[in-house]
């Protein structure tokens, strides 16, 4: 809408004034002023709202933690919808039934959305032509909409989408809108800018963290450093001493601080003296957790998957390896410390969050407070990241529970010490490995022993047991597609005395750098390419065939690098997609560097290229942080790193130019948010063998095994 | 508590707080500015960066007292509406992710390009390094900020 048609209506509804103040109003407060000039916009159906201004409000039912939601929903929606893509806003609505389960997780929202939303925006577009044909009493198929406009083929009289709203909100939707198909296309497939940048460089977005209610206090939450610890009894005098400290309040899981800002409260809350009763957990320190979880590996398992016979397979085998691999705990660490803003009241509750989990918050808020679900509403906010973090909701239980207990909306904050030490972590896990090779030099059979805490312990999520088997545990090394004759992995079910969670890519965050490590020694062991192995052994896997011949061609795979400079190469099919990374490296005088990956993907029908290349790049920096520094160990039961000096991730000078490659394709689209994860770690570690011979077997990579 | 007189995006501001409070929390909390970020509260992630007196400082790590009669500016007061170089270039560029860092890495790159007009990729990674984004976006940023060199030497038109 340019100035002048915005002065316009202004002048219209809100007088002459308007119209002078419209050219120079910022766009944010001339938005403000049209919606309140023009009311409430009719809900079309439930993902779609249209002011008779003719701005579109488009409802994200998933949260915007960087993947792009906000833009690539919008895309699924005004595809279908016909809408004008320069007036669409959203917004993150309340819990509704309409949208299912109102949550972010396992690189869902495109793939779980690609249906729905179209369909929704299809019915949407319907209704409004509808509405249109009733007005000019022809019938719907002489009506075209096009660009948030609706043209009479007969007479060539037009309506737009604001002027037909209303009438279209009160019909009945058809059952059977046909979609468009892909040929038609004008929106997706398209890079279309982030709808989201704009206030993200201003500062103007809100995140949770910067929710300000009417009334709100401030709290700060001292937690037993060890997991499951309670507190037995507590002295605040001189927490309240402190300037600015109103109060302190016992909660299931610590003591909150009560303050007027949030600095008094987390100085209020380090001068808390509580006497905690540790629990049972109090006796694990890292070395007796390696230990316990290799001794484990020596045990036949619950078995998660089994082709051929692992044992025949061995003992026929022309050549033998075996190999063990570890990894270690690892926090999220998003950058906005986790927090939770509540206000429960006898009459109704309201949470402010940025969250993963809204529906499992909404049904949180009920059992603490003992209201109805009609009573709670969530008001979903920015996420600056989640990373799994998010998806659980103990940071949303502990504000409700100091809120229901204060009576007044109260705004909990996490310090950086409070999200490294007391959360939920991507489990440490042990996995050992034997496999042989045939006369030949091929693959003949690869068993897995593996010990991995679940990832349900104190998060969100149970994952999927069968046999005894976590399947989030097992991923990435019971699902490998290679085809091997005799494939055997075995699981046990372990613990560290730490609350493990999913963590961006789950379990193929350590699997896929064990399996692919093993591969590629399998490889050298029998005197071939690791290209050329993989290439034989997924050759009835043509989508991950397909990425690893791209990226091994895009990268020059077997060509000459520079002096000192070798390649590495890792596979992954996870989240629907299928990836291959090939990272180029050198190791000068013990020190690593990345130069370069070569990532090529298939993730089915894309939606916006420019956010899938986004996030693969995103990928590759969140895995390189775990293969070049990601690290907690436990002593006592504590976490012993406390914030970013301890606990360090990749920066800038560190990450390599990285280079995407989309497969085209016509199949369902597949996730994105984790897909380039799993691979980087195991194509870098890969690469420093070719470079020095010496194989990473754990992870963080550490200068010994660069020397 | 203490009264503190300072320039807040160009305009006069008193604050009564402690003088130890950090000046995230002042302009945070107290004032309601929340463009700037916490992150880690010991200067380590770069999240908070504002100006004082035009000098990239971590906002989490000086306290009240030590901007008395000095000049604040914050991701709100870079421009009056998104239109610095730095900002324009961001947007041209779509650097953000979950975006949350972003205001302290716009206000350290925009510092960095006051002194270094022209800067190289070393130049960048020199100050940048100590800006943490969990989401990855670092080659989008070092990018923008060699979009934004340009831009500023269009005297921030282009």
């Amino acid at each position: 809408m340019n100035a002048s048609r915005r002065g316009f209506l202004k002048s219209t509804s809100a007088g002459a004034a308007g119209l002078l103040l419209g050219f120079y109003l910022p766009e944010r407060s001339e938005l403000a002023a049209q919606t309140a000039a023009t009311g409430t916009p009719a809900k079309v159906n439930a993902w779609v709202r249209i002011g008779t201004d003719d701005s579109v409000t488009l409802m994200i039912h998933k949260s915007e933690m960087g993947q792009g939601t906000v833009t690539s929903l919008s895309q699924l929606l005004a595809e279908e919808l016909e809408c004008d893509w320069k007036k669409v806003r959203t917004e993150f609505p309340p819990i509704d039934p309409a949208f299912g389960l109102q949550g972010v997780f396992g690189s869902q929202s495109i793939r779980s959305g690609w249906m729905p939303l179209r369909t929704a925006g299809a019915q949407a577009r319907d209704l409004l032509v509808r509405a249109a044909a009733d007005r000019w009493a022809i019938d719907k198929a002489e009506c075209h909409a096009a660009n948030g406009v609706i043209s009479n083929t007969v007479n060539a009289s037009k309506l737009t989408f604001g002027q037909v709203a209303e009438a279209a909100s009160k019909l009945t939707p058809s059952a059977n809108v046909p979609l468009k198909t892909p040929a038609q296309y004008k929106l997706i497939g398209k890079s279309m800018p982030r709808l989201d940048t704009k206030d993200k460089v201003t500062g103007a977005t809100k995140f949770g963290i910067d929710v300000r209610v009417p009334g709100m206090v401030y709290a700060a939450v001292a937690r037993c450093p060890v997991f499951g610890g309670k507190v037995v009894s507590f002295d605040a005098t001189k927490a309240k001493a402190i300037a600015g400290v109103k109060d302190a309040v016992q909660i299931s899981n610590g003591v909150a601080v009560i303050a007027d800002n949030t600095w008094a409260a987390f100085a209020g809350a380090k001068a808390l003296e509580i006497k905690w009763d540790e629990g049972p957990n109090a006796v694990f320190n890292s070395g007796a957790i390696r230990k316990s979880f290799t001794e484990q590996t020596m045990q036949p398992g619950a078995s998660a998957r089994k082709v051929g016979n692992g044992a025949i397979g061995l003992n026929t085998a022309a050549k033998k390896i075996d190999a063990l691999y570890e990894a270690p705990f690892l926090a999220h660490a998003p950058m906005e410390p986790l927090n939770c803003v509540a206000h429960v009241r006898a009459d109704g509750c309201d949470v402010w969050a940025s969250t993963q989990m809204q529906t499992g918050i909404a049904g949180l808020a009920a059992q603490i407070t003992g209201l109805p679900p009609n009573k709670i509403t969530i008001h979903t906010q920015y996420l600056g990241g989640g990373f799994g973090r998010r998806a659980g909701t103990d940071y949303a239980g502990e504000a409700l529970e100091i809120a229901k207990a204060i009576k007044v909306p109260v705004k909990v904050t996490w310090s950086r010490e409070h999200d490294i030490q007391n959360g939920n972590y991507r489990p440490a896990s042990v996995t050992r490995f034997a496999g042989g090779l045939d006369a030949d030099g091929w693959p003949l059979v690869l068993t897995a022993n593996i010990a991995c805490p679940p990832m349900g312990g104190g998060g969100s999520f149970g994952g999927g047991r069968g046999g005894g088997v976590d399947s989030t545990s097992v991923e990435g090394i019971a699902d490998l597609r290679y085809s091997i004759p005799h494939m055997q992995v075995d699981y046990h079910s372990v613990t560290g005395g730490v609350p493990t969670t999913y963590w961006r890519a789950v379990g193929y965050t350590q699997n896929t750098f064990f399996g692919e490590s093993f591969v590629d020694e399998l490889a050298v062991a029998g005197g071939k390419d690791p290209v050329e192995v993989r290439r034989r052994l997924l050759a009835s896997t043509p989508r991950l065939l397909g990425v690893l011949n791209l990226a091994a061609e895009k990268a020059g795979w077997g060509k000459p690098l520079p002096a000192g400079h070798h390649h590495g190469v890792a596979v992954v099919n996870n989240i629907g997609s299928f990836t291959a990374q090939v990272a180029e490296v050198s190791v000068t005088a013990g020190k690593l560097k990345v130069h370069k990956v070569v990532c090529a993907t298939d993730c089915g029908q894309v939606v916006n290229p420019a956010i899938v290349e986004q996030q693969i790049r995103s990928a590759i920096v969140f895995g390189l942080s775990a293969a070049l520094k990601g690290e907690l160990t436990i002593d006592g039961g504590r976490v012993q790193q406390s914030n970013f000096h301890q606990y360090d991730v990749a920066r800038m000078d560190e990450t390599p130019a990285v280079e995407v490659h989309i497969v085209p394709s016509t199949e369902a689209p597949g996730g994105m948010g984790e897909a380039g994860v799993p691979t980087i770690a195991p194509a870098i570690c890969n690469a420093i063998f070719a470079a020095t011979g010496k194989r990473v077997r754990r992870l963080p990579i550490s200068a010994t095994s660069l020397a | 508590m203490a009264t503190i007189r300072f320039t807040l995006n160009g305009k006069p501001q008193t604050v009564d707080v402690a003088p130890e409070m950090p000046l995230l929390w002042v302009l945070r909390d107290t004032l309601g500015l929340t463009g700037t970020k916490f992150g880690c509260g010991m200067a380590i992630c770069g999240a908070c960066t504002v100006h004082v007196n035009g000098q990239s400082t971590r906002a989490c790590s000086v306290q009240a007292n030590y901007i008395a009669g000095k000049n604040v500016v914050t991701i709100e007061g870079l421009s009056a509406d998104g239109t610095h170089p730095v900002q324009r270039a961001w947007i041209e560029k779509d650097v953000p992710q979950c975006g949350y860092c972003q205001s302290g890495q716009i206000m350290g790159a925009a510092a960095m390009l006051a002194k270094n007009s022209k800067p190289s990729d070393a130049d960048i990674d020199e100050v940048m390094k100590f800006h943490i984004c969990r989401c990855g976006t670092y080659q989008d940023i070092r990018a923008a900020i060699h979009r934004a060199a340009e831009l500023q030497a269009k005297g921030g038109v282009g």
